[in-house]
């Protein structure tokens, strides 16, 4: 059985293998890709601490405080990002018809497409990512407890799995709309920047619709208020506050169930 | 040494460009949403923070308001992210078929540049802009002036970015690879331009040496300023004057760039 199913990932390994050594060919570039990207995440942090040289709170939340949402956050997306941030090239597949080779090899259409465009460069953001949670953790005033453990450990892998699901969804809009990536973007990279911001900032429609309906204050604000100890300023339940693994397989599911209409839906690109 | 043939091939690339972009109607429209979803975050945050004293860094609320929304509709017109074409070709050896044409490289990718930015000034630039009215207090400009001096930065902006775009692109003859200096691109004229936040609120000393050592805040901090009227139209026009010296640099750079980089080719035969 074992056997099996390692002869099963095989392929997998085979391609991503394939893509990491074509991407390190070009070896002055890759190193500089790898080191500025990893760049770019402290970036946000830049941001956020140039933001409190002006202020000393933020939406109501001090400096510790933010950066533990910040944490969750970054430790969340990159993983999401490395693993399925590479369906981004969907548009790509769908445009050229070259998705018709992709069905039909005897593996699954989702695997391969993660496994094709593999990008070793985003390691870097996730490791620093995780770094950043780590600190956060000792700086900003946890109340610690078992279910508050549990959730710091719980959080960020729900909140990859949640951009994962966000990915994935915004990549099979191309399978309707081809030039749709843009639109994709506001949601996976707009939604990490508005999963690490307290959602008190954001205001109006913007808070009800974007960070409430869509679910990102439970990447990170709302698991952050849960280990602080706090309740919510905006007056949702106390309980919410511990239920991000929950909709994040919520989201998952929706997000795989679109999916599988998606690739039903495509047609090729004819002649 | 610039003909009228020369210079009318140079609009017709532009025109070119400029329909080419008019069919990519989806993408216009994503891009413009994406662009607008960003200036609601961005507004809030920054909103949020001068929340406590009524303004940061000397930009009063509404003043934010109009930096962050004309901000992520010039985002687009300006161009730091677009996708370059030329490195590929460089890489696949097409870039032959460029140089054996009766035009200069580098013009003929400024050309092309600009019809884009033209396009999306008519489309890209007008959706962020009129959510950020409708949805917030906006600061319109006080002088009649100050739109004509915008309009001059904005458009200087548009050729120091394209200038710098090139120079990226350039690095495919050495590199063959570009995503490396791409992404220090990225990284670099994001902050250095005032994308993510406006750059006074940095420490002096590192103001100015964004402003007198590097292109960047002529990408967008300058035409903005321009727009808010930060410290009257005496300092737009020295900011658009400093956008001048800044292209005729960049200009003179990638020259020399260039004619290093074509004597490196070497053709692939077949």
């Amino acid at each position: 059985m074992a056997e099996r199913s390692s002869a099963r990932y095989r392929p997998y390994l085979r391609l991503l293998a394939a893509q990491v050594r074509s991407q390190t060919q070009y070896r002055l570039s890759f190193a500089l890709d790898l080191g500025f990207s990893t760049v770019l995440t402290s970036l946000d942090l830049a941001t956020l601490w140039v933001l409190f040289m002006v202020n000393d709170s933020l939406g109501g939340f001090g400096g510790g405080d933010v950066l533990l949402m910040v944490g969750i956050a970054a430790a969340a997306f990159p993983v999401a990002d490395l693993a399925v941030g590479n369906i981004e090239k969907m548009q790509v597949y769908v445009r050229s018809g070259l998705f018709d080779a992709v069905l039909l090899r005897p593996l699954s259409s989702l695997g391969q497409l993660v496994a094709m465009d593999f990008a070793p460069r985003r390691v870097g953001r996730a490791v620093q990512g995780t770094a950043i949670y780590i600190l956060a953790l000792t700086i900003a005033p946890v109340r610690w407890s078992v279910p508050v453990a549990l959730l710091v450990v719980l959080a960020p892998v729900a909140g990859a799995v949640f951009f994962g699901a966000i990915f994935v969804a915004g990549a099979t809009v191309a399978f309707w709309w081809i030039d749709s990536g843009e639109v994709a973007n506001a949601f996976t990279y707009g939604g990490k920047d508005a999963a690490a911001y307290p959602v008190t900032v954001f205001g109006g429609l913007f808070r009800r619709i974007f960070v409430y309906g869509l679910g990102f204050a439970f990447v990170a604000y709302l698991p952050a208020l849960a280990m602080l100890g706090r309740p919510d300023p905006l007056g949702t339940p106390g309980w919410l506050r511990w239920c991000s693994p929950v909709t994040a397989l919520l989201v998952a599911a929706v997000a795989g169930l679109f999916w599988r209409t998606g690739v039903r839906h495509y047609r090729s690109t004819g002649s | 040494m610039v003909s009228t043939g020369a210079v009318r091939v140079l609009a017709a690339l532009a025109g070119a460009e400029f329909r080419r972009y008019l069919t990519y109607r989806q993408a216009t429209i994503a891009g413009a949403f994406t662009n607008t979803v960003f200036g609601f975050m961005r507004c809030y945050i920054l909103l949020s923070v001068a929340d406590a004293t009524g303004q940061v860094a000397g930009y009063a609320a509404g003043q934010l308001v109009t930096f962050v929304w004309v901000g992520q509709g010039l985002l687009s017109v300006v161009n730091y992210w677009g996708h370059q074409e030329l490195p590929e070709r460089v890489r696949s050896g097409q870039v032959v078929s460029d140089l054996l044409r009766p035009v200069d490289l580098q013009a003929a990718f400024l050309a092309t540049d600009s019809g884009r930015a033209a396009h999306a000034m008519l489309t890209r630039f007008v959706v962020p802009v009129a959510a950020g009215l409708l949805f917030f207090d906006f600061y319109l400009p006080r002088h009649p002036r100050t739109y004509v001096l915008f309009v001059v930065s904005t458009a200087l902006a548009v050729l120091i970015c394209s200038t710098c775009r090139y120079l990226v692109a350039l690095t495919a003859f050495w590199l063959l690879d570009i995503r490396g200096a791409q992404m220090l691109w990225t990284v670099t004229s994001g902050v250095g331009s005032g994308l993510y936040f406006p750059l006074p609120v940095l420490p002096d000393w590192l103001v100015t040496v964004l402003w007198v050592g590097t292109p960047f805040p002529g990408l967008l901090q300058a035409p903005l300023d321009v727009l808010v009227e930060r410290g009257g139209t005496g300092h737009g026009l020295a900011l658009v004057a400093g956008q001048v010296a800044w292209l005729a640099i960049m200009t003179g750079v990638c020259r020399v760039v260039q004619r290093r980089a074509l004597r490196r080719l070497v053709v692939q035969g077949g």
